[in-house]
């Protein structure tokens, strides 16, 4: 009588489906995945202790390289939350909002182009991927013209943004975004309709709206389970709520799903980007709280009280009110947090990230297990994830 | 600014247990005895429509007493209404009760809070390191704990 037995293997941390440095434990039954464990921490820099030493401004740069592929978000997700603890959210400027709204939402858009792209690459579609990449070079030389760097933006400040956007920068996005749902669409005609694309995804990875909740899953991850809540419109901030969109939600939990949610999320990111572009008007793009924000250079060299707020800003940093605050966005990969506690000082005492990607991370087990060896691959890219932020 | 609806069903539920209750910038935090936590919990859920466990970590208050605090960050799906709880946690008894039981989420952010701050969670399914290797020694995010690493001096300024 034939007998079988378990068979552990080592999936990662070098496996390209494994998307930087996740290692997976399979316990096999021949191509029955029985049990799997994900190892992680093979990134760990320690972000949130460094935080701790350093002044607010000075750990913006710190949080662009969490999720490296969506660097803005980051960025917006922990200015809201510093200005959020300092109690001038009211007094950013308009046009700082509508250009915020315009980046998170490419940065969305870039997001999903990466995640659709080794998506793609790990079923095996080798085209889409070469499109979603020359599309995502165009958001990247946009990233370039308006913040000097093409992936570690840093452009976003307590109080608004660096500098004002570049001339003609309006345009370009604008054909942009005007270019990107037919794209999308090009995207759709080579992956929904095939036939292949259907039996790898449809009914693989499922995972139910109460379970999705249970496990902490957000964003387009949970809204392919039927669970429609979004916080840019539940929640809003930076203006959201000024702009006509719609949430795409599924409700079938499976791979499909979710690609067919992030792809629709791209559509919509390109009608917020026009909708801000068209209410974009010329202003100030720092807020008037001069203990807070950098004075403009006019000011620093040629005035004493300039130089000095200058001086003092960069060297001391500003400090917030003893508190404790908590910001959620709703990023491309779903809710990214920052909780801050204030002690009185010129740094965070403690700064915690709820970082999506970690907590979608943890629902893998319970969506492969009882499924194909093949089925793991395919749902790690529905769960896009980025190692750099699930691990810190 | 008036109370909390779920504060208000807080206090007549856990009368004894909610010790300080705050407002800043319109968030509220309750703070509770550690001992009640998963009742607390399983009430705010299963009672009070806190069905998401957004974010769970510890915090060192170095010098205080006690030491620690356990920090819950609650949403409400339903009602989008965020409410955060806080554990005091005293530094010889550095444990809480899991609510892994109550969020299955909070499964990997405790084994988060355990590795990095050292606060142990009684009846967690899998307590072990998840960002640290499983040998290493100490936890980084207490305030003792040398910001360069282990074997070199406490660091004294800011980096830059």
């Amino acid at each position: 009588m034939a007998t079988t037995e378990i068979m552990t293997i080592n999936m990662g941390p070098q496996h390209p489906s494994t998307h930087g440095v996740l290692q997976l434990i399979l316990e096999l039954d021949g191509e029955i995945v029985k049990k799997a464990t994900p190892h992680i921490g093979f990134l760990h820099r320690g972000v949130e202790k460094l935080s701790e030493h350093r002044t607010y401004h000075q750990v913006i740069p710190l949080t662009d390289r969490l999720d490296y592929l969506a660097p803005m978000s980051n960025n917006l997700g922990y200015v809201l939350a510093v200005e959020k603890l300092l109690g001038i959210t009211d007094l950013i400027p308009d046009r700082a909002n509508r250009v915020r709204v315009i980046l998170a939402e490419l940065t969305r858009i870039k997001s999903h182009l990466v995640w659709l792209a080794t998506h793609a690459l790990d079923i095996g579609a080798m085209t889409v991927f070469l499109y979603c990449f020359r599309e995502r070079e165009a958001i990247i030389d946009i990233y370039e013209k308006i913040s000097g760097a093409r992936m570690t933006s840093n452009y976003f400040r307590v109080g608004g943004l660096s500098a004002d956007l570049p001339a003609g920068i309006e345009q370009e996005i604008r054909s942009f975004v005007a270019a990107m749902p037919g794209l999308v669409d090009t995207y759709e005609g080579l992956l929904t309709g095939n036939r292949i694309w259907q039996k790898r995804t449809i009914g693989v990875g499922k995972i139910s709206a109460e379970d999705a909740i249970d496990i902490g899953l957000s964003g387009p991850a949970l809204r392919g389970s039927g669970v429609d809540w979004d916080l840019r419109r539940d929640n809003p901030y930076c203006g959201y709520e000024e702009y006509d969109f719609n949430v795409p939600v599924r409700t079938e939990g499976d791979t499909f799903a979710r690609y067919k949610a992030r792809l629709d999320e791209m559509r919509e990111s390109c009608k917020i980007v026009n909708q801000a572009l068209d209410k974009l008007q010329p202003g100030p793009v720092l807020a008037d709280a001069p203990k807070v924000c950098l004075p403009p250079k006019k000011d620093v060299v040629n005035t004493i009280e300039g130089l000095i707020h200058h001086f003092k800003i960069i060297t001391e940093g500003f400090k917030a009110e003893v508190g404790e605050v908590y910001q959620g966005i709703e990023a491309p990969k779903g809710e990214l947090g920052y909780y801050l506690i204030s002690d009185g000082g010129n740094h965070p005492y403690r700064m915690k990230i709820r970082p999506p990607s970690f907590v979608n991370l943890q629902a893998l087990p319970q969506m492969v297990e009882g499924s194909l060896l093949a089925d793991v691959i395919a749902t790690i890219g529905t769960l896009d994830i980025v190692l750099g932020e699930i691990d810190r | 600014m008036s109370e909390h609806a779920a504060v208000a069903k807080l206090k007549e539920r856990f009368a004894g247990a909610v010790l300080e209750v705050a407002e800043f910038r319109g968030e509220t935090t309750v703070t509770v005895k550690k001992e009640e936590i998963v009742a607390i919990a399983s009430f705010l859920k299963q009672d009070l429509g806190y069905n998401f466990l957004c974010d769970l970590c510890g915090v060192d208050y170095l010098g205080q007493t006690p030491r620690f605090m356990v920090v819950y960050n609650l949403y409400n799906i339903s009602s989008k209404d965020r409410l955060r709880v806080k554990v005091p946690v005293a530094e010889n008894d550095a444990e809480v009760e899991t609510v892994s039981g109550v969020w299955a989420t909070a499964n990997w952010h405790e084994r988060e809070c355990w590795d990095l701050m050292g606060i142990s969670f009684a009846n967690h399914p899998d307590l072990r390191r998840i960002l640290m290797p499983a040998d290493w020694v100490g936890h980084p995010l207490r305030k003792d704990y040398p910001l360069q690493g282990p074997d070199r001096a406490p660091y004294q300024g800011r980096l830059s």
